[in-house]
């Protein structure tokens, strides 16, 4: 039989660097957002009024003004509404308007609708709205001191004796760690829409990263069963975390105000508005204390981690734990006690945040490394290679005998490659010689100095919340051979989609244009987890593998049984079905098995092995494995201003057996300069009544182009997963984003060489050349 | 009214408002949604379109930029970037090739401020695309893409644009004045009937000439004018003020360009901070490079001198480098005009020495020995607003300070000179002791704020040390960080 003449030259599949799915769309402008999306005619604008102080009474609130303004069509307080739906993805405590009481300064008050956007933002100054305010609780000492905080007291994991190990030590090394949020500053900002349909039913698009919660939390807030509420993502831009939950009080508000008037509404908050109202990365401060042997090993540690979490429970409870399991990172901790203590303040509610508190652990032992080098006189190299966990399996490197394998919270470390991983990496970023050279650099310059700084990542992979870890698919062959895949992921340009398709491409052995890639939705596939925790390309590449194999199996089964042939021979690849000694093209075998009353359509579904965790004990398995990474930063820093750049950045990085190379890249590029960017000139500032007075980008720096590193090496690390993922690839969104802290690392390097060694900087961060400043004062003050 | 070419199709415009932005224009009426919005204030540059006239293509910030500063010109979206036939622009191929985009919302934007450099030859990208931000790709595929474009002719449907608006009526900008003084310049207000923009109560003014201009701000001093609109833009789209009665300036050819003589250098009040950076250049290289760090290229590109200096602000670039050069200030009402040192025009916060209906002509400098060093400190390095911004004009003769001009943004309420520490320096050697005897004599001259940018410690701190870097750089010590290779 002939093979059919659509059959592509090549069909490619998993492992191959192609271009994001929707990239011509995105550089010609047809890349359709929410905001984009033409509505039927009629449609409303919502605009939410905002609270003016940040705790305290609603007294009064007027909106006689607001209704008469120009276009407005409705204008809504708590009390107007009939119901005021909860917003909160975990403890039902935010009301969609505020309902008497005041939490921090930007609660949305009221609701306004006009025919424009602009109408309902201008129509919002119209308001009288009278308030009665408290002292707000606004800082960690805040807290602390009133002891405002989620749950009832600390958690705490750890095991053996910290403090007698600590005491018993040779040396000890204590300090503290302040370190700032990060706001999101996804470039499109948040956006619904929602169409009223026949029969009460709602349709609603939606840039999130979490459909099925928006669909849920709509359904309630309608009284509608969850089949009555359909939401749509094609794609967001940008979530990085900020869309997991955030995105929840504008859908909600979308579609009341459709139910309400039967009118298409939509909802988009301006810049100012989306940085005011909604949450950011958890900023923290850890206090540490440590003992270390001669070896530099540390022999017992006691972190106590303080979380603002803002004024809701938002996600803070699972952020606030993944930075307790981040607290090891890659490094042995013979004794440690980790307490965890999660604030509640009167601002913004703190969010996910790409690593979702894993950077914010992290940091805390990276600075630990970095002091105990200080303190020892040792490259933190050094230290940091003294304290790994045991290299893993076979790979013939010495891992430091003492080490054990086990995290604090008692999952065995059984994959570790970074001792490979950083030698690599110290070989191919030169950096013992760059260390010497950089030294006789800053002894010869008086005004800038140099700094280095090789820091690894070892980063938890699966959600913590147990139940999380599963997700589905719904795969459709049609009769001509072509292909339409859906999943309950979401596309935020990492480029999940593009890699799912690869799979499915590489399932049925046809070329990934083959594959079309539809918008997540929630009446194709039910009950989706947020895409979040990295976790999109290893749940839903599972899933959509598994609803492709069953399609395949049923075609083989088929078309091995006409021909005589044993199904298990039956071969899909290079665009062609094999059976026996026949080849077919795909197209022609989809079209005969359709002929044959062969259904060509599965689910698929896919829930994460082996993993258990109780997370009240803080013990178990909640990591099904770890990715791994490193980076090796240089920078420059002026010690007259503490204007800095990064000169250099070299980055090995773990995506298993990639399933798309050069979006994995991207996500290590891009990841690594948005860490940079937290721990370096991105600051929050809030005023001393609680307004966020960085809410825009005039004032909220993120890093510009020229901000990225002069020379930026990026490249891969061999091997694939140990563990059983699609194709043993491995997540890569989180990850590579705590390689950023080699920057600050190498930023409180080069402050280090403007002493005489007598202090250790403790550089918090960000560090703004405000902070690097001070430290470089605190450096010359001690020498002299 | 207001008529221009959008993608190559000419537009008619009756019936909007004046400060109906381009942006709301092209999404809400043409139903164009490749222009994004990311922040409506002209800092993130997605919004970015190409503007083309006379004096070539410009990238612009959609979002501050209202429908009558578009008069006459050329407009292109990133829906009218590919071919007509739909072959990409090599700028769009080189983004897809190198995996430029992810999220894509900032896409647009990039490529349309690309496709400007690649019409201009632009290739310093750092600079060219510091308006644009991208928060997913960490840029290096990007500036990998812009590299590869870099060498691929510019598209027909672009070329022929530049080609045909270059040889359409001229503005002129050559040598200002030219205009004031021809006959066409005199006779404004026959060519020039107030141009009403649509519905709105509020008088629009466009004038063609300053004198045009001058009669009718004598007649409503309460108005609004509006140069680049990278400052009014934000009052419309953020504050929603009401302007009141508006003049748009940009047809005001007279009032634009730059004049160079022997003893003075004469700057238009509309030059736009793009076009004096290259004169800068010349004359005062650090300035020229505080001004690359001015805004963005799109900022750069609408954001006029007189702009910059009439709005008072205490943390504008321009104005303390501009002070320590010595320059005068030219206002005009009606038909007298008088002339003020620069340092002269800012009393206090928000108030400056200018009279209603009198309006910035223009900026003088005197020609001089170059010894001007200007340092930009902010957050971050490119398109910030300064945290402080000081400007060191100092003159050593024979190892002594003969004079000195020093001027700093950031630390009072308005921009200002240093006078104490001037003090302190002249007639001292020009030596680490005397610099170190005069850093107390900050304190005298500045009691900055604390804001989100700085605190006053830092403002304070970093202001001595630039004095401290100033002579470090004199004395040939390696301060430049830009500089550094790893």
């Amino acid at each position: 039989m002939n093979v059919g003449t659509r059959r592509p030259a090549m069909a490619r599949g998993v492992g191959t660097g192609m271009p994001h799915d929707a990239a011509r769309l995105h550089v010609t402008g047809q890349a359709r957002y929410v905001d984009d999306i033409p509505l039927p005619q009629g449609a409303l604008h919502l605009a939410f009024g905002l609270s003016d102080i940040a705790a305290g009474r609603l007294t009064s609130i007027d909106l006689t003004a607001v209704r008469t303004a120009p276009g407005v069509v409705g204008a809504w307080g708590a009390a107007d509404l009939g119901i005021n739906p909860d917003c909160s993805p975990s403890n039902h405590d935010e009301p969609l308007l505020s309902d008497g009481t005041i939490h921090y300064l930007g609660q949305p008050l009221f609701l306004v609708a006009a025919d424009s956007h602009l109408a309902a933002r201008q129509a919002v100054r119209c308001a009288a709205i009278t308030t009665k305010a408290d002292t707000p609780i606004l800082t960690i000492d805040d807290a602390i001191a009133a002891d405002t905080r989620f749950e009832d007291g600390p958690r705490m994991y750890g095991r053996g004796d910290p403090d007698a190990a600590i005491d018993a030590a040779a040396h000890q090394v204590s300090g503290r760690l302040e370190m700032g949020g990060q706001e999101h500053f996804y470039l499109e900002g948040q956006a619904a829409a929602a169409i009223p349909q026949e029969g009460g039913d709602m349709l609603v698009h939606s840039s999130t990263q979490h459909p099925t919660e928006i669909q849920h939390k709509v359904a309630h807030a309608l009284g509608v069963p969850m089949h009555a509420v359909r939401v749509e993502t094609r794609r967001m831009g940008g979530g990085f975390g900020g869309k997991e939950s955030q995105g929840n009080a504008l859908a909600i508000a979308c579609a009341l105000v459709a139910a309400q008037t039967g009118r298409p509404v939509k909802m988009r908050y301006d810049r100012d508005d989306d940085m005011m109202i909604t949450g950011k990365r958890h900023d923290f401060r850890i206090d540490y204390r440590a003992g270390i042997d001669d070896a530099g090993r540390i022999t017992g540690i006691d972190f106590t981690q303080y979380a603002r979490c803002g004024w809701a429970m938002d996600l803070s409870l699972p952020v606030a734990d993944r930075a307790m399991l981040h607290a090891d990172n890659a490094y042995w901790l013979p004794a440690v006690r980790i307490t965890s203590h999660r604030l509640r303040t009167n601002t913004q509610s703190a969010t996910a945040y790409r690593g979702f508190g894993g950077p914010q652990g992290m940091l805390g032992i990276e600075r630990v490394m970095d002091h105990i080098a200080h303190q020892l006189g040792r490259d933190p190299l050094e230290i940091r290679r003294a304290n790994y966990y045991p290299e893993a399996g076979e790979r013939n490197v010495p891992a430091s005998p003492a080490a054990g394998t086990t995290t604090p919270y008692g999952q065995e470390v059984s994959d570790f490659v970074l001792h490979d991983l950083t030698t690599q990496l110290e070989q191919s970023a030169d950096y013992e010689s760059r260390r010497a050279n950089i030294a006789n650099w800053n002894a010869k310059n008086t005004v800038l100095k140099r700094g280095l700084s090789l820091t690894p990542v070892k980063f938890g992979i699966s959600f913590t919340l147990t139940h999380l870890n599963q997700a589905g698919a719904l795969v459709h062959v049609y009769q001509d051979g072509s292909i339409a895949m859906n999943h309950g992921g979401t596309e935020m340009g990492q480029g999940l989609f593009q890699k799912v398709a690869q799979v499915a491409a590489s399932r049925f052995g046809v070329d990934v244009t083959a594959v079309k890639i539809t918008a997540t939705d929630t009446a194709k596939v039910p009950n989706t987890s947020a895409t979040a925790a990295s976790s999109g390309s290893d749940l839903n590449g599972m899933a959509v593998a598994a609803a492709c194999d069953t399609i395949r199996s049923r075609m083989a089964a088929h078309l091995a049984r006409v021909r005589q042939a044993d199904p298990a021979d039956v071969c899909f690849a290079g665009g062609a079905v094999h059976v026996g000694q026949d080849v077919l093209s795909f197209e022609d075998a989809a079209a005969e098995c359709y002929m044959a009353r062969i259904s060509l359509s599965a689910t698929g579904f896919y829930s994460t092995p082996e993993i258990t965790w109780d997370r009240i004990k803080g013990h178990g398995r909640p990591f099904y494995y770890f990715a791994y990474g490193a980076a090796c930063t240089e920078v420059i820093l002026d010690t007259l201003t503490g204007e800095n750049r990064i000169l250099r950045t070299d980055i090995l990085h773990d995506a298993g057996a990639s399933l798309n190379p050069a979006l994995d890249i991207g996500q290590i590029e891009g990841g690594y300069v948005q860490g940079a960017g937290w721990l370096t000139m991105e600051e929050l500032v809030w005023d001393d009544k609680g307004r966020l007075r960085t809410h825009a980008p005039s004032t909220y720096k993120i890093p510009a182009m020229g901000d990225r590193p002069r020379i930026f090496n990026v490249s891969l690390y061999d091997a694939e997963n140990r563990e059983d993922t699609i194709y043993r690839s491995k997540a890569v969104g989180e990850p590579p984003f705590m390689l950023g802290i080699s920057a600050l690392m190498a930023l409180s390097d080069a402050v280090a060489a403007c002493g005489d060694g007598s202090i250790y900087p403790a550089l918090d961060a960000p560090a703004t050349p405000e902070r690097l400043l001070a430290a470089i004062a605190r450096m010359q003050d001690a020498a002299t | 009214m207001v008529e221009f070419t959008l993608n190559g199709a000419h537009v008619r415009i009756d019936g909007e408002p004046p400060t109906r932005t381009l942006l709301d224009w092209l999404r809400e009426t043409r139903g164009l949604t490749g222009t994004k919005e990311g922040c409506n204030e002209g800092d993130c540059g997605a919004c970015t379109v190409m503007v083309t006239d006379d004096l070539g293509a410009r990238a612009l910030n959609a979002c501050i930029l209202f429908l009558p500063q578009l008069s006459g010109k050329t407009v292109r979206t990133v829906e009218g970037l590919a071919a007509p036939d739909g072959t990409l622009h090599p700028v769009q191929q080189a983004m897809i090739d190198h995996h430029g985009a992810q999220c894509g919302f900032c896409t647009p934007g990039f490529v349309m401020s690309m496709a400007t450099a690649h019409a201009n030859g632009a290739q310093d990208y750092d600079t060219q695309l510091a308006g644009n931000l991208c928060r997913c790709t960490g840029y290096a595929p990007i500036h990998r893409a812009a590299e590869a474009a870099a060498q691929a002719p510019v598209p027909q449907h672009i070329a022929s644009e530049l080609a045909s608006a270059a040889s359409a009526a001229p503005t002129n900008l050559s040598s200002r004045g030219a205009a004031a003084n021809s006959a066409e310049g005199g006779q404004p207000a026959a060519r020039n009937p107030a141009a009403t923009c649509g519905t709105t109560d509020a008088a629009v003014f466009q004038p063609n000439t300053s004198d045009a201009l001058a009669a009718w701000y004598l007649d409503n001093p309460g108005a609004t004018l509006i140069a680049g609109a990278t400052d009014v833009g934000l009052w419309v789209t953020k504050q929603f003020r009401d302007l009141g009665p508006v003049a748009f300036l940009n047809a005001c050819a007279d009032l634009r360009g730059i004049d160079i003589t022997d003893d003075t250098v004469t700057i238009g009040a509309m030059t736009t901070l793009t076009e004096l950076l290259p004169a800068m250049q010349k004359l005062h290289p650090s300035f020229a490079d505080m001004i690359r760090r001015y805004g963005s290229v799109q900022v750069r590109n609408a954001a006029t001198v007189g702009g910059n200096v009439a709005n008072g602000s205490p943390i504008g670039d321009s104005p303390p480098a501009l002070i320590a050069l010595g320059a005068t200030l030219h206002l005009r009402k009606g038909d007298s005009r008088r002339a003020l040192l620069l340092e002269d025009f800012f009393l206090e916060y928000g108030k400056q020495d200018r009279s209603p209906g009198e309006f910035v002509e223009a900026i003088s400098i005197p020609r001089q020995t170059d010894r001007l060093r200007c340092y930009k400190i902010s957050k971050r390095f490119d398109q910030d607003i300064s945290a402080l911004c000081g400007c060191l004009n100092i003159t050593v003769e024979s190892g002594t300070v003969t004079a000195a001009r020093i001027a700093f943004g950031g630390m009072a309420g308005i921009p200002k000179r240093a006078s104490a520490v001037e003090t302190a320096l002249i007639g001292q050697p020009w030596t680490d002791a005397s610099v170190t005897a005069a850093l107390p004599a900050f304190a005298q001259d500045f009691s900055p704020l604390s804001d989100m940018r700085a605190s006053a410690q830092y403002r304070l701190a970093s202001a001595r040390n630039l004095l401290r870097r100033y002579l470090a750089e004199d004395l040939g010590v390696n301060v430049s960080a830009l500089e550094v290779t790893p």
